[in-house]
């Protein structure tokens, strides 16, 4: 085995070795990381399962399409035709017959409705599309509105548009929110490392006289910051994980209350490696700074 | 092995330390750097083994002009040094072998091949027997032994040693001359800062001596 990796090998048992020494210092700590990486992925997640939320709500991302009074069958099969090319979306015909039974059917609109001279209303399209992003719906209405026949395009998207700003919000504040945890998360390494530092100040001096390079001599505390903010993502990632499950009930409850079958989407596979990954490059981040700062004084 | 010309350590103040000293130590030597307290004799050990870095004038060790080493280079270089001293410098959160075994974890050997080169360094200066022992736990005498052996582990050139027997007394003292002795024996140039004259009788080094930071013999 080379020497790089014998070193590496031994600088990671180091960090290992320091972890377990001090038990109750260890916890303490990587409780400290996980619930401050806790918030943010929690919130996260729970951001991730709103704009699903959103998505999948029926009704609000359709777009009605009127035709014009004067649209023979032929322009309605137009219509179908070009419906059938966009790509994804679902959608159903209502012819104007079949509305005005309904209107009829309505409570106190039978009679005005006799008393009509003919069908005021149009023939119509509900279309459902796939992307449901606010832009693409926008993109869609407008290209609708300019086919032949077409009278009007309504979209309900003053909805979608405050739901998303909504969730753009969201995001933001939860990026703020990440932004301050993770600083916490560098300090406290920060402060740990400090102090593991001053405490082998003396086996420090000695190795840098003995002919340590600066790289022998971080190594050890860079594995110990990445590895405890590692620990830390991983307690994160389940905090989460047990939190999802507890309210994974409840939620379905409510939205069977609602008549819908949502249920919390749990993270990705990625995504708590992602969690324990970013602890680790955080908690590597605060050796970096501690060290470098701590270390000039042997210069 | 070891030349310097022109010599000179001026430290923060303007106080010289060392003053155009211009000197050579060949390969296998043993050479005594002595002279009053005050003369020098450390910061001169600390500029042959790169603790300081001198003010002016050149420093050749092994071919190498340490005047002009670069920072990232200096441990290297230590490496090939083997340093003692006065405060023998032992960690005490580690027993007698682990001490030993410090340079050779930095020089990345494995842990088997540093236990025994680690247990053949302490079998030199008569300590195998201690080497579970915490450096706490042993006599002054021990603990400058452990830390000869620690110098020695790496296989260095050069042995530099720093007032090695200041704080011993004679019968210890002798001790450690004659491990001192024992590696010159073996071609290891050996170079040591110290008052104590009873080298110079036992011995017959070459003798460096200093005055005021000067070289005077």
């Amino acid at each position: 085995m080379s020497a790089w990796l014998i070193q590496h090998r031994a600088a990671l048992a180091a960090a290992f070795r320091r972890l377990w020494a001090t038990p109750l210092n260890t916890l303490l700590s990587l409780l400290v990381i996980g619930i401050a990486l806790t918030l943010p992925a929690f919130g996260y997640v729970a951001l991730d399962n709103l704009r699903e939320l959103g998505r999948n709500a029926s009704g609000v991302q359709q777009i009605s399409l009127f035709m014009s009074l004067e649209a023979s069958k032929k322009d309605v099969g137009e219509i179908e035709s070009r419906l059938r090319q966009a790509v994804g979306s679902q959608w159903r015909f209502v012819p104007k017959e079949d509305a005005l039974k309904r209107m009829k059917s309505s409570q106190g609109m039978a009679e005005i409705v006799a008393s009509l001279p003919r069908n005021p209303l149009p023939d119509a399209f509900i279309v459902e599309p796939a992307n449901t992003e606010p832009a693409a719906l926008e993109a869609l209405r407008q290209e609708i509105a300019g086919w032949p026949k077409v009278a009007h395009v309504q979209l309900d998207s003053a909805w979608i548009k405050r739901f998303d700003a909504f969730l753009r919000l969201g995001k933001l504040a939860l990026w703020m929110l990440a932004g301050l945890f993770g600083a916490g998360l560098v300090a406290v390494t920060f402060n740990t490392i400090r102090l593991q530092v001053m405490a082998q100040s003396a086996e420090i001096e000695v190795a840098r006289m003995i002919g340590a390079t600066d790289g022998f001599i971080r190594r050890p505390f860079y594995y110990f910051g990445a590895l405890q903010g590692a620990l830390g993502g991983l307690l994160a990632a389940l905090l989460v994980l047990a939190a999802l499950r507890l309210l994974a009930g409840p939620v379905g409850e409510l939205a069977a209350l609602y008549g819908g079958n949502f249920s919390l989407r749990p993270p990705g596979v990625a995504e708590m490696p992602g969690l324990t990954a970013l602890g680790a490059f955080l908690g590597w981040l605060g050796a970096q700074l501690s060290v470098s700062l701590s270390l000039r004084k042997f210069d | 092995m070891i030349e310097a010309s022109n010599l000179t350590k001026r430290y923060p103040g303007g106080f010289e330390a060392v003053k155009d000293a211009s000197f050579s130590i060949g390969a296998g030597q043993m050479v005594l750097i002595t002279g009053h307290s005050g003369a020098g004799k450390t910061t001169l050990v600390k500029l042959i083994s790169t603790i300081e870095r001198p003010t002016s004038g050149s420093l050749v060790v092994n071919g190498q002009n340490l005047s002009a080493l670069g920072r990232s280079a200096i441990p290297h270089v230590r490496r090939h040094f083997g340093l003692v001293f006065q405060d023998q410098k032992l960690l005490f959160d580690r027993n007698a072998l682990e001490n030993v075994m410090l340079p050779l974890h930095i020089a990345g050997l494995p842990r088997r091949e540093a236990i025994r080169r680690a247990q053949a360094a302490l079998d030199k200066v008569g300590l195998l027997a201690r080497e579970k022992a915490n450096p706490i736990a042993l006599s002054g005498g021990e603990q400058q032994r452990l830390a000869i052996a620690r110098a020695v582990v790496n296989r260095p050139t050069i042995l530099i040693a720093d007032e090695p027997t200041g704080n011993l007394d004679s019968e210890s003292g002798m001790a450690i001359l004659d491990i001192f002795a024992d590696f010159h024996r073996v071609g290891v140039t050996v170079v040591v800062a110290t008052h104590d004259q009873s080298w110079i009788e036992r011995y017959h080094p070459n003798v460096l001596r200093l005055a005021h930071g000067r070289v005077v013999e």
